[in-house]
């Protein structure tokens, strides 16, 4: 706990902000406060080990030959003397007592002033049948990262589950990394929902001259462990040998704790637009918090949220706005940049472009500009065709 | 020339390419960023120790 300064005598002793969580949502936010507070005491609540890290770059490293320990930019305790913060790691919050302003970390209450949760979201897990669940892992976070890592040394085939976002990044970077991907998901395209069919197609073919190949429709049925290794069987009968099974089938956010405390909770905990939730002085940002409905696992929304909330936090009550949204997705083979359009503006596709290069645009009846997918040398047309973008938050 | 790398997002600015379409010349070096530019892929500011240099 921080201890109060002794000199002047009738100095009370300051309540901190409180942060759970020191993914980027937590250090970035931490970040953005002290620019504006370098005074009010803050201290970061972790469940991990507390070392900073760029999160878009878990899915770069095998391509770049780096271990966690590689992508690791900062230990908890430079962080903490950079942020003039206190860091608990390896520590998990309990209970969230909103009526008395503290939290709970087992039987030890912690007071806060004002309580931000930026604790992330949790990998959705697939029951499978069969005696190798436990080889399935995700990649969420550095842990994470460094776990599959280890489970991955010296072997070959990586089975994978799920073709959105994060499943096609890991896809391109284990390929670069020499490893034989399989890749499972039960859709028709990668990437749906965010992606325009024809984009899809481009980025899945440049995936599979990588080597990757791709079992659309189907589900990881069984998982078996077998004298070399493991032994899949998807949903259509098809064998699948393998290695190890990275799984990125998705995230929930984080609410079960918010919830207990009587926090208002949808998809996500929900927030305003100052990123407050149903109690006062407490907040949500990040994977972790649906802002005003939208619930968005990007790291752009989340900066914006970072600088709002910590001009709220340092005494200026700021909401935070979101221009357009633009996704850039790491799929070197087949660059890829994304806006989906708003789903309650109907709009229509115009589609140019051949292999690689695909630009789809999808405009109102009055021709404006609502999203675009963009990939190969069309991703170059971003910053232009962003200035005509609606904003997802005005 | 530089290459910077945003250390939030893992965008790269290579100072040899520059940003054209956000009026950074080819060849502009990282100093001749106006202060107030952000990260475009996703928004961190160039202020501080957010941007770092990889060669």
């Amino acid at each position: 706990m921080s201890a109060a300064v002794a000199t002047p005598v009738v100095t009370p002793v300051v309540t901190p902000v409180v942060i759970v969580g020191t993914g980027l949502a937590g250090y970035n936010l931490a970040r953005e406060f002290r620019k504006l507070d370098s005074d009010t005491p803050l201290l970061l609540i972790s469940a991990d080990d507390g070392r900073s890290y760029s999160k878009p770059m878990l899915s770069t490293g095998f391509g770049k030959h780096k271990d966690a320990d590689g992508l690791s930019m900062a230990e908890p305790g430079a962080m903490a003397e950079q942020l003039k913060a206190e860091i608990y790691t390896h520590t998990r919050i309990t209970g969230i007592d909103p009526g008395h302003k503290r939290l709970w970390i087992g039987e030890e209450p912690v007071a806060y002033r004002d309580l931000v949760l930026a604790w992330g979201a949790e990998p959705i897990r697939v029951p499978v049948a069969g005696d190798a669940q436990d080889a399935i892992l995700p990649i969420n976070d550095l842990e994470d990262y460094a776990r599959f890592r280890a489970a991955a040394a010296g072997k070959k085939r990586v089975l994978l589950l799920g073709a959105g976002l994060i499943g096609c990044e890991f896809a391109n970077d284990l390929s670069l990394g020499g490893y034989q991907v399989e890749l499972v998901a039960p859709c028709e395209q990668v990437m749906p929902g965010l992606l325009h069919p024809a984009a899809a197609a481009a980025v899945q073919a440049g995936l599979e001259s990588l080597g990757a190949r791709f079992h659309l429709g189907p589900v990881l049925a069984s998982l078996n462990r077998t004298g070399a290794g493991l032994q899949g069987r998807l949903s259509d009968g098809t064998p699948i040998a393998c290695d190890l099974v990275l799984s990125a089938v998705g995230l929930r956010p984080r609410t079960e704790l918010a919830a207990a405390a009587g926090l208002q909770v949808n998809r996500g905990i929900m927030v305003d637009r100052e990123l407050r939730s149903s109690h006062a002085n407490i907040y949500a940002l990040g994977d972790c918090a649906e802002v005003d409905g939208l619930n968005l696992q990007y790291v752009m929304p989340l900066m914006h949220c970072a600088r709002a909330l910590a001009q709220t936090l340092a005494g200026k009550p700021s909401a935070v706005s979101y221009g357009p949204m633009p996704v850039t997705v790491k799929t070197p083979v087949c660059p890829l940049v994304v806006s989906p359009p708003p789903r309650d503006r109907p709009g229509e596709w115009t589609v140019e472009g051949s292999g690689s290069d695909i630009r789809a645009l999808c405009r109102d009846v009055a021709g404006s500009l609502l999203g675009y997918a963009l990939t190969g040398t069309a991703v170059q047309e971003k910053l232009a065709l962003n200035k005509q973008l609606p904003a997802l938050l005005a | 020339m530089r290459k910077w790398q945003c250390i939030v997002c893992g965008f790269i600015y290579d100072e040899a390419a520059g940003l054209p379409e956000e009026g950074l010349a080819p060849g502009t070096p990282w100093e001749d960023i106006p202060a107030d530019w952000l990260c475009p892929d996703c928004g961190t500011g160039k202020q501080d120790f957010e941007m770092i240099e990889i060669s």
